[in-house]
């Protein structure tokens, strides 16, 4: 038995290395939350065709800021916003020329009750509702828009006191879901397939009413070597990811 | 000044939440760990086990729970409603509700220990001087299981400072209602205001530090709590 021991380490190590070749093809990506369904989606698909492994976490956009900052170990970072994955560039953290924008959010006013959010929003304005939820506008994007929407409308001060914050959108669409909040701003991507609303009532928010939500991809340094993260970029340039991708109420 | 106005706000709804949620644990848990001190019914072991299940919950499961049963769907969020309450989800009454689920098991336990060492003597010699129960309780049991409720105060109240997955789920970060230190902590860390996070997080460790330290050190080489 002794004298087998270094044959099977030798098998072992050999097997560990012809393992780590095939996990060199798997991609860690950071994906804002309201990109949950889609990527979810897309991932079968990029997996079939590429043979490569997608390996997705959801958060708020600022939060994956503080963890890639922090030394995550995420390879391609799909943000909420276009000003994140511009910092990173500029602070060096991604590789020169990788970002570009892989979709454009549209925000959407939405309440589990069929029938309670009408197709204009007058419903904020009669503002006979408890709470209204939105995400994190320091940290999420959406969250940020939401509260131009307000601003805009002039409804700042008249919700000030029954706004609800989820930590990410896919809180603020919980806290809804619940029915803990009667209607909140969420993005259209949470509620939408195959082109119409899935459940409940919303009213899709004209996008003069905010900035526009432009979501940047980047691939982060940890991912420059690494074949996964490039096809997965080139993947979702292609047409057929964008065919997806607007399937789920985004414009490219 | 390192700390600004929401900040002093979130420290100071803080200390209402955890002074609250300890005075309500020390009365309801008294009698809870009263009874799982002397009773020998079969009952003990499943309300011991409840008692102690936040110990071992993650606090999105409680929180999960109780986004949902306090929701105007959910058995408790009607029973507020018929009360004339309204849902108590994003209210500071939430948070106490969430807090004494929460903090339950170290109110209780202290407790329940430092009655089960008295035992049975000086109840059964109270007992022979004709003193009731009541009195008993009042005037033998109180006085000698009092540091279980000291210690019962001190963990209750820190361990509801130190609270953060509850409040996050069933908060919804509103500013003097539900945004307590440790989501403040959270907010200034997620919009990358690293330097007001850390004076707030240096806060929390001073006093977290402070509060052990006057716990064990009022020990005196015992080990463990009682």
């Amino acid at each position: 038995m002794r004298l087998r021991l270094p044959h099977l380490a030798a098998t072992a190590l050999a097997t560990l290395i012809t393992c780590n070749s095939a996990w060199a093809d798997e991609v860690q990506v950071a994906v804002a939350a309201n990109f949950t369904a889609p990527i979810q989606a897309l991932a079968k698909d990029f997996e079939k065709d590429t043979g490569h492994t997608l390996v997705a976490a959801f958060g708020a956009t600022g939060q994956f800021y503080a963890q890639i900052k922090n030394g995550a170990p995420f390879e391609v970072f799909l943000a909420a916003d276009d000003s994140t994955p511009a910092k990173l560039e500029s602070e060096g953290d991604t590789v020169k020329g990788s970002r570009f924008t892989y979709a454009i959010g549209t925000l959407a006013l939405w309440s589990a009750k069929p029938g309670y959010v009408d197709d204009q929003g007058a419903v904020l304005k009669k503002n006979d509702f408890q709470h209204l939820s939105i995400a994190n506008p320091k940290a999420a994007p959406y969250g940020l828009a939401a509260t131009q929407v307000l601003d805009k409308l002039k409804l700042t001060d008249a919700t000030k006191g029954k706004i609800v914050e989820g930590q990410n959108i896919t809180q603020a669409f919980q806290f809804v879901s619940t029915g803990n909040a009667e209607l909140g701003f969420v993005a259209l991507s949470q509620i939408y397939k195959d082109g119409k609303i899935d459940n409940g009532s919303a009213w899709i928010v004209p996008s003069n009413l905010h900035d526009p939500i432009k979501q940047d991809a980047v691939i982060l340094n940890k991912g420059k070597d690494n074949p996964a993260a490039k096809a997965l970029v080139e993947y979702l340039k292609g047409p057929k990811a964008a065919a997806l991708i607007k399937s789920y109420g985004y414009e490219i | 000044m390192p700390l600004d106005a929401s900040d002093l706000g979130a420290i100071w709804l803080t200390v209402q939440l955890a002074s609250l949620t300890t005075l309500i644990l020390l009365v309801v848990g008294t009698p809870i760990a009263w009874w799982l001190a002397r009773t020998r019914s079969w009952l003990r072991g499943p309300v011991g086990a409840v008692v102690a299940l936040p110990l071992v919950l993650p606090p999105t499961v409680i929180g999960f729970y109780l986004l949902i049963a306090l929701g105007p769907h959910g058995w408790l969020g009607q029973a507020t409603q018929a009360l004339g309450l309204g849902t108590v989800v994003f209210s500071f009454t939430g948070l106490v509700i969430g807090s004494v689920v929460y903090s339950m098991p170290f109110v209780v336990q202290p407790l329940q220990n430092a009655f089960s060492a008295i035992g049975q003597r000086p109840l059964e010699v109270a007992a022979t001087l004709r003193a009731s129960p009541w009195d008993t309780f009042v005037h033998v049991v109180l006085p000698l299981a009092r540091p279980g409720f000291i210690t019962a105060s001190i963990l209750g109240f820190a361990h509801t400072v130190g609270e953060f997955g509850v409040v996050l789920m069933i908060g919804g970060n509103i500013p003097d209602k539900t945004r307590v230190v440790s989501v403040q902590i959270f907010d200034h860390v997620e919009s990358m205001a690293y330097s007001q996070a850390h004076w707030l997080a240096g806060a929390m460790l001073v006093f977290s530090f402070l509060v052990l330290l006057l716990l064990y050190a009022g020990r005196r080489g015992k080990a463990g709590w009682s």
